[in-house]
C-alpha cells in the first residue's frame, strides 16, 4: 500500500466465503498501520446518500455529515470531502472500506466473486485478492483458541476434533461452528462432572457425545429447534429421554398443517388441479358423459413427462372457478366472499398471481403448494384428489 | 361521542316501524350491543392470555440471557430471539390479538414496541422508516422523491435524521442512560429491575407471508449487526405454517434467528367459546333463530373463519331486530320488560294479537278467555306479563339442560348429535329434539355406556346444574345427585355373581350356578346397574322433553328471536355479480319505474342504454362486431323514441346515439363484460359465458 504520502491503488477487491477472516484481517491491518478508515456495510445503505453520510460521519464526525445536501450526488460528496480535508490537520491516505475518489483506496469485501459485480459500462479493474476457505486443521486451530476457562486446552481441542468430525461435512462456517461448539460443550462435559471419566479418556467421551451431536445436526443446525430450547432440554433431561423427546418434539418444518375454511380448501384443490392437469383433459375429469378417452389418445409429445416434474402451470380465473363449481358438492353462489378467499389465498402464498394486478383482464394464477399438502387438505374434505390428477391415471 | 349516538339514533328512528317506541328500542339495542361488545373483549383477552403470557415470558427470558456474560454466551453467535406466533388463517381477527399483545408488552416488558405490516413496507427503507418512527415517535426523513414537499415544511431539525439502525442505536443508549430506573418496572424485584435497564426492543411483523422476502432478509442482516448494542426481539405473525420461515429465508439468514414457536388457539375453539358465552346465555335476551344461526355459522365455516365477522353478523341481526320489530321493546331484562308491557300502545297490543305464537296460545284457551284476550287490553297486558315471565324462565332452564345433553352425547361414537354444542343447539332450535332420529340413536348409545363413564358424565351434569339458580333446575339437581349416590352405592352393596362363583368348589354346584346364570341372562333380567342406568336416562329424557322444546312453541317468542335469515344472508353474502346482472337484465328491480316493467325477461326498449347494450351483447358470440352492435342498438332506441318505422331516418345513427352507445359500451367494459381484442380491431371480446 505504500507510504502514507504516496498515492495508493484506487481499489482492492477481496472476496471469499463467509467467515474466512476477511474483515478481521482488514481491521487488524488498519489498526496496526494506524490508517484512518471508515467501514460501511452496504446492505444497510439503502441509498447512496446514506452511504456518503456514513463515510463522512466516521471520518470527520457529525458536523461534516450534516453539510451534505438532501439527496446528494457524487460531486456533492467530493466537495464536502475536499472541504473537510483542508480543515483536518493530518493529511494522509485514507482507506475507505467501500467507495470513491481522491487518493482514497476503496477496499471491497465480498462473498461473491468480482465477475458478478463488473458493471457493463467498464471501469477501473480493482486489484483482486482471494481469501480461500479454511481447511479442517485450520478450523480446528482457530476453534481451539476459545478454551473454556475451567478446562484444559488439550481437552477442549479434543472436543473440537469430535465436533468437526460430525459437522465438517455439512458446515464450514467458522461462526456457525463456534456457535455449535458452545451449545454442546456442556453436554460433553457431563460425564466428567459426574466423575465417570477422566479428561484423557477421549474414546468414552466420544461415545457419549456422538449421537447427541448427530441429533444436533438435524435440529439446531437447521434451526428446527431454537438454541434456547436446545439448551433447556439439555438441562432438563438425561440421554435416553432426550432422544425420545426429539421424536416427539416437532421442528418447524413438521408443522405443515394449515386450517382453512371449507370453500378455501376446495378453491385450493381446484387451483391444484388446474395447475397440474392439461386444460384439454378437464372435459374428461369434470363432465359426466365424457366418453372413454384413453390416456394414450391425447398424449402429446411433451406431455409424456410428468406434469409434477414440470411444476405448476398458470391458469385463468375462469378455469379455476369452473373446476371449483364442479368439484364442490353443493351449489355455491358466486358471492364476494368466494372471490375474496381467492385473494386471501394469494396473500397466504398458497396461490401465486402470475399476471399483473388488473382484475378485469382475466388474471392468471399458479398453485404454490406441494402434493403432500394438497392431499392432506383433500383428505379433510373427503375428496379423492389422486383420482382427478392426470399424472396418476 | 354524544353527537355520534344522537346521529345514530336519528338514523335508527328514520324509516323505523312504530316511531313512538323507537327511542326506547334504540336505547335497548345500544345497551345490549355494549354488553355484547365488552363481553367479547373480555373473552378475547382471556383466550389470548395464555399465549400472550408465554410470549411475554419469552421476551423477558431473551433479554435476561442476553445480559449474561459467561463463556457460553460469549462463544455463541449472537442470534436475534424470534417468536413465531401461529395465528391461523383468519387474518381479520389478528389485529385485535396484536393490539392486545403490544399493549401488554408495553405495560410489562418494554416501552419499545413497534409493529409493522407488510403493505406499508414495500422496500427496505420504508420498513426501516416505519420501525424507527414507531420506536422513536418522530418523523424520519427518507430519501424519497415523493416526500419532497414534506421536507420543505418540516423543521430542519430532522434533516440529518436518515433512517439507519445506527441512529436508533444512539437513541436507545441515550434513552437507557437517561432514565436508568425510570421505567415502569420499579416495584418488582431487583433482578427484574436489572432487566428493565436494558428493555428489549420488540418489532412485530404482523403478516410475515405478505412481506417481500428480500426486504426481510436484508432487514434481519442489518439487525444482526447491531444486536450486541441493541437488544432486538422479533415477533412474526404467521397465518399458515412455520415452514414459511424456511421458504422465505435462506439458511444464512435464518441462522441469525433463534426461533421459538407459539401456537394460538384455533379459531373454531374461539368461536365455540364465543357461542358458549354470548349465545347460550340466558343473560343476553336477544336470540337468533335456527336459520339465522345457520347462516352466521355457515359464513364462518365455509368462508372466512373469522370470529370478528361472526360478531359483526350478530350485531347486524341485533340492529335489524330492534329496527324492524316494534315489539322488541319487550326484549330486555325482566323488570324492564314487565314495565314496558304496561306502557304498550294500542297498535302494539294489536300487533301482539297478530303474532302467530300468540294466536296459537289463544286457540288453546277457553272460549270466554279467548274473547277477553282479543278485546280487553288490560287483561291482555296482564297475560303478557305472565307470558314474558314464562319466556324468561324457559331460557333459564333451556341452556343448562342443553349443556347437560351435550356433555352426555358429545363423546359418543360417530357423534349422532354433533361434536360441538352449536350443532346440538341448531338441532334443538329446529324442532322437538326428542323426535329426532339422531336423538334416539344417541340415547341408545348412552344406554351402552360403562359405569365409570356414566358416573363421570353425570358428575359433569351435576356441575352444570349447580351453576343454575332456577327452582326447577335445583330440583333436577337434587334428583340427579340422588341418582349419582345410588350409582356409587352399587360398588359396595351388591356383590357380583362371579364372586359367589369362586366359593363353589363342587363341580356339580358350579355347573348348576352356571346354568342359572345363563338362564337369567336369557330372561334379560337386568342387573341393578342397568336398572339404575335406565332410570337415569329416563330422568334425562324427561328433562329434555320438558325444557328443550323449540322456541317457536313459546308464546311471544318473536319478541326475543330474530328470524329473518334472508336479510342477514343478503347483507353478509354480497353477490356483486348477480346483482349487476339483475340490474342489467331487469332494470325494474332497482329503478322501480313502471315503464320498465316486462314479463318475460325481455328488456323494454325504454330501458337505460347500458341495459339495451347488455341485452344485445348477450346474443353475440365470443367476438362482437362493434358496428353491427351499434346498428342494432340504434334500431332499438329509435323504436323507443316513437319514430315512424317507415321514415327514412329510422334506425339511422346520429351523433347523439353514437355517443350514448360508446358510453354504454365503455361502461360494460368497466364492469368486465367485454374487453378490446387484438385479433380484430373493430371487434371486442366477451368475457362472460353464455350466448351462442
Amino acid at each position: 500500500m505504500g507510504q502514507p504520502h504516496q498515492y495508493s491503488y484506487p481499489s482492492i477487491f477481496i472476496y471469499g466465503h463467509r467467515a474466512s477472516g476477511k474483515s478481521h484481517v482488514m481491521h487488524v491491518l488498519m489498526k496496526e498501520l494506524e490508517l484512518s478508515h471508515a467501514t460501511v456495510s452496504c446492505v444497510e445503505c439503502v441509498s447512496i446518500a446514506l452511504l456518503f453520510e456514513q463515510v463522512l460521519l466516521s471520518f470527520f464526525g457529525c458536523d461534516a455529515a450534516s453539510l451534505l445536501p438532501r439527496s446528494p450526488s457524487l460531486s456533492d460528496f467530493v466537495r464536502v470531502y475536499r472541504q473537510q480535508c483542508s480543515q483536518s490537520p493530518a493529511k494522509q491516505t485514507r482507506y475507505i472500506v467501500s467507495a470513491v475518489e481522491d487518493n482514497v483506496t476503496v477496499i471491497l469485501l465480498s462473498e461473491i466473486a468480482w465477475d458478478k459485480f463488473r458493471p457493463n459500462t467498464g471501469c477501473f479493474e480493482p486489484l483482486l485478492l482471494h481469501f480461500p476457505d479454511y481447511s479442517k486443521s485450520e478450523l480446528q486451530q482457530i476453534l481451539s483458541q476459545n478454551v473454556h476457562p475451567s478446562y484444559s486446552a488439550g481437552f477442549y481441542s479434543a472436543y473440537i476434533n469430535i465436533l468437526l468430525g460430525v459437522f465438517y461435512s455439512v458446515c464450514r462456517d467458522l461462526r456457525e461452528l463456534r456457535h455449535l461448539a458452545a451449545l454442546n460443550f456442556s453436554k460433553f462435559c457431563e460425564p466428567l462432572a459426574e466423575g465417570k471419566v477422566k479428561e484423557t479418556d477421549t474414546h468414552k467421551l466420544w461415545k457419549h457425545i456422538e449421537p447427541h451431536l448427530k441429533k444436533a445436526m438435524q435440529t439446531v443446525y437447521l434451526r428446527e429447534v431454537s438454541s434456547l430450547q436446545w439448551e433447556q432440554m439439555q438441562k432438563e433431561y438425561d440421554d435416553v429421554d432426550l432422544l425420545h423427546l426429539f421424536c416427539l418434539l416437532k421442528g418447524l418444518s413438521a408443522h405443515t398443517h394449515v386450517e382453512l375454511p371449507y370453500y378455501s380448501k376446495f378453491l385450493l384443490i381446484a387451483a391444484y388441479l388446474a395447475s397440474y392437469n392439461p386444460a384439454r383433459t378437464d372435459k374428461r375429469f369434470f363432465l359426466k358423459h365424457h366418453g372413454k378417452i384413453r390416456k394414450t389418445n391425447f398424449l402429446k409429445k411433451n406431455e409424456k413427462t410428468s406434469n409434477h416434474l414440470l411444476g405448476p402451470k398458470p391458469f385463468p380465473l375462469d378455469r379455476l372457478l369452473a373446476i371449483f363449481y364442479s368439484v364442490v358438492d353443493s351449489r355455491v353462489a358466486p358471492t364476494a366472499s368466494i372471490f375474496s378467499q381467492i385473494s386471501s389465498l394469494v396473500t397466504l402464498q398458497l396461490l401465486a398471481q402470475v399476471s399483473h394486478d388488473d382484475q378485469l383482464d382475466a388474471p392468471k394464477y399458479k398453485c404454490a403448494v406441494s402434493l403432500d399438502f394438497i392431499c392432506a387438505i383433500a383428505r379433510t374434505v373427503n375428496f379423492d384428489i389422486v383420482k382427478y390428477l392426470y399424472d396418476f391415471l | 361521542m354524544l353527537n355520534e349516538t344522537i346521529c345514530q339514533q336519528s338514523y335508527f328512528v328514520q324509516g323505523c316501524e312504530d316511531a313512538e317506541s323507537s327511542e326506547i328500542r334504540f336505547r335497548l339495542c345500544q345497551e345490549l350491543w355494549d354488553e355484547i361488545k365488552t363481553d367479547t373483549e373480555v373473552l378475547q383477552d382471556e383466550l389470548n392470555r395464555t399465549i400472550l403470557d408465554s410470549l411475554l415470558d419469552f421476551t423477558r427470558k431473551c433479554s435476561s440471557t442476553r445480559q449474561n456474560s459467561d463463556w457460553t454466551s460469549q462463544m455463541r453467535a449472537s442470534e436475534i430471539p424470534t417468536a413465531a406466533l401461529m395465528l391461523g388463517v383468519n387474518v381479520p381477527d389478528h389485529d385485535m390479538t396484536f393490539q392486545s399483545l403490544s399493549d401488554m408488552l408495553k405495560q410489562s416488558v418494554s416501552p419499545h414496541v413497534a409493529s409493522v405490516q407488510a403493505k406499508e413496507c414495500g422496500a427496505l427503507k420504508h420498513l426501516m422508516k416505519k420501525v424507527l418512527e414507531r420506536l422513536m415517535d418522530t418523523v424520519v426523513v427518507v430519501d424519497d422523491e415523493d416526500e419532497e414537499e414534506n421536507v420543505e415544511t418540516s423543521p430542519r431539525v430532522h434533516r440529518s435524521m436518515h433512517c439507519s439502525l445506527g441512529i436508533l442505536c444512539d437513541w436507545y443508549t441515550a434513552r437507557t442512560k437517561k432514565s436508568p430506573t425510570g421505567t415502569p418496572g420499579k416495584k418488582r424485584s431487583s433482578q427484574v429491575r436489572d432487566e428493565q435497564q436494558q428493555p428489549p426492543v420488540v418489532i412485530i411483523f404482523k403478516d410475515l407471508e405478505a412481506f417481500n422476502p428480500r426486504v426481510l432478509q436484508d432487514f434481519i442482516l442489518i439487525c444482526s449487526q447491531y444486536i450486541d448494542r441493541l437488544p432486538l426481539t422479533f415477533i412474526f405473525g404467521i397465518a399458515t405454517s412455520p415452514s414459511t420461515i424456511q421458504h422465505m429465508l435462506p439458511h444464512s439468514v435464518s441462522s441469525l434467528l433463534c426461533i421459538e414457536l407459539f401456537q394460538s388457539l384455533s379459531c373454531t375453539q374461539h368461536l365455540a367459546t364465543v357461542i358458549d358465552k354470548l349465545i347460550l346465555a340466558s343473560r343476553i335476551h336477544f336470540k337468533l333463530n335456527g336459520k339465522v344461526m345457520q347462516v352466521l355459522i355457515g359464513v364462518f365455516l365455509y368462508h372466512d373463519f373469522s370470529v370478528r365477522n361472526f360478531i359483526k353478523g350478530l350485531q347486524l341481526a341485533l340492529l335489524e331486530h330492534f329496527h324492524s320489530q316494534p315489539l322488541s321493546v319487550l326484549c330486555c331484562k325482566k323488570k324492564q320488560a314487565l314495565f314496558n308491557v304496561t306502557q304498550l300502545s294500542k297498535p302494539n297490543l294489536d300487533r301482539i294479537r297478530q303474532l302467530p305464537s300468540f294466536k296459537r296460545y289463544v286457540e288453546k284457551q277457553e272460549a270466554q278467555e279467548q274473547v277477553n284476550l282479543m278485546t280487553d287490553d288490560s287483561h291482555l297486558k296482564e297475560v303478557c306479563q305472565q307470558l314474558i315471565k314464562d319466556l324468561h324462565k324457559y331460557h333459564k332452564n333451556y341452556y343448562p339442560i342443553l349443556r347437560c345433553l351435550h356433555t352426555l352425547t358429545s363423546s359418543l361414537p360417530r357423534y349422532p348429535l354433533g361434536k360441538q354444542i352449536r350443532e346440538l343447539y341448531l338441532i334443538c332450535l329446529a324442532k322437538n329434539v326428542w323426535e329426532n332420529e339422531d336423538y334416539q340413536s344417541a340415547m341408545k348409545l348412552v344406554k351402552m355406556l360403562a359405569k365409570g363413564e356414566m358416573v363421570s358424565l353425570l358428575q359433569k351434569c351435576v356441575e352444570i346444574l349447580q351453576l343454575s339458580k332456577s327452582k326447577k333446575m335445583k330440583n333436577a339437581l337434587v334428583q340427579l345427585e340422588e341418582l349419582l349416590a345410588k350409582f356409587k352405592q352399587l360398588d359396595t352393596s351388591i356383590p357380583s355373581p362371579i364372586k359367589n362363583l369362586q366359593k363353589k368348589t363342587d363341580l356339580f354346584q358350579l355347573q348348576k350356578t352356571l346354568l342359572e346364570m345363563n338362564e337369567s341372562r336369557r330372561a334379560k333380567r337386568l342387573s341393578p346397574f342397568e336398572n339404575l342406568r335406565n332410570e337415569a336416562l329416563e330422568f334425562i329424557d324427561n328433562l329434555v322433553k320438558s325444557h328443550l322444546s323449540p322456541p317457536e312453541s313459546q308464546p311471544l317468542y318473536e319478541v326475543c328471536y330474530y328470524s329473518s335469515s334472508a336479510t342477514v344472508r343478503r347483507h353478509l353474502n354480497a353477490t356483486p355479480r348477480t346483482s349487476i346482472q339483475a340490474a342489467l337484465s331487469n332494470p325494474y328491480y332497482y329503478l322501480q319505474n313502471d315503464s320498465l316493467k316486462s314479463e318475460d325477461g325481455t328488456v323494454s326498449n325504454t330501458a337505460p342504454d347500458i341495459c339495451i347494450a347488455y341485452k344485445l351483447h348477450l346474443e353475440c358470440g365470443r367476438l362482437i362486431n362493434l358496428y353491427d352492435w351499434l346498428e342494432a342498438y340504434s334500431t332499438v332506441v329509435s323504436a323507443a323514441e316513437g319514430n315512424d318505422q317507415d321514415s327514412e331516418n329510422f334506425g339511422k345513427v346520429d351523433e347523439v346515439k353514437h355517443a350514448r352507445f360508446i358510453r354504454a359500451v365503455s361502461a360494460l367494459e368497466f364492469l368486465g363484460f367485454i374487453k378490446s381484442t387484438k385479433q380484430k380491431t373493430d371487434h371486442v371480446a366477451r368475457l362472460t359465458w353464455g350466448g351462442c
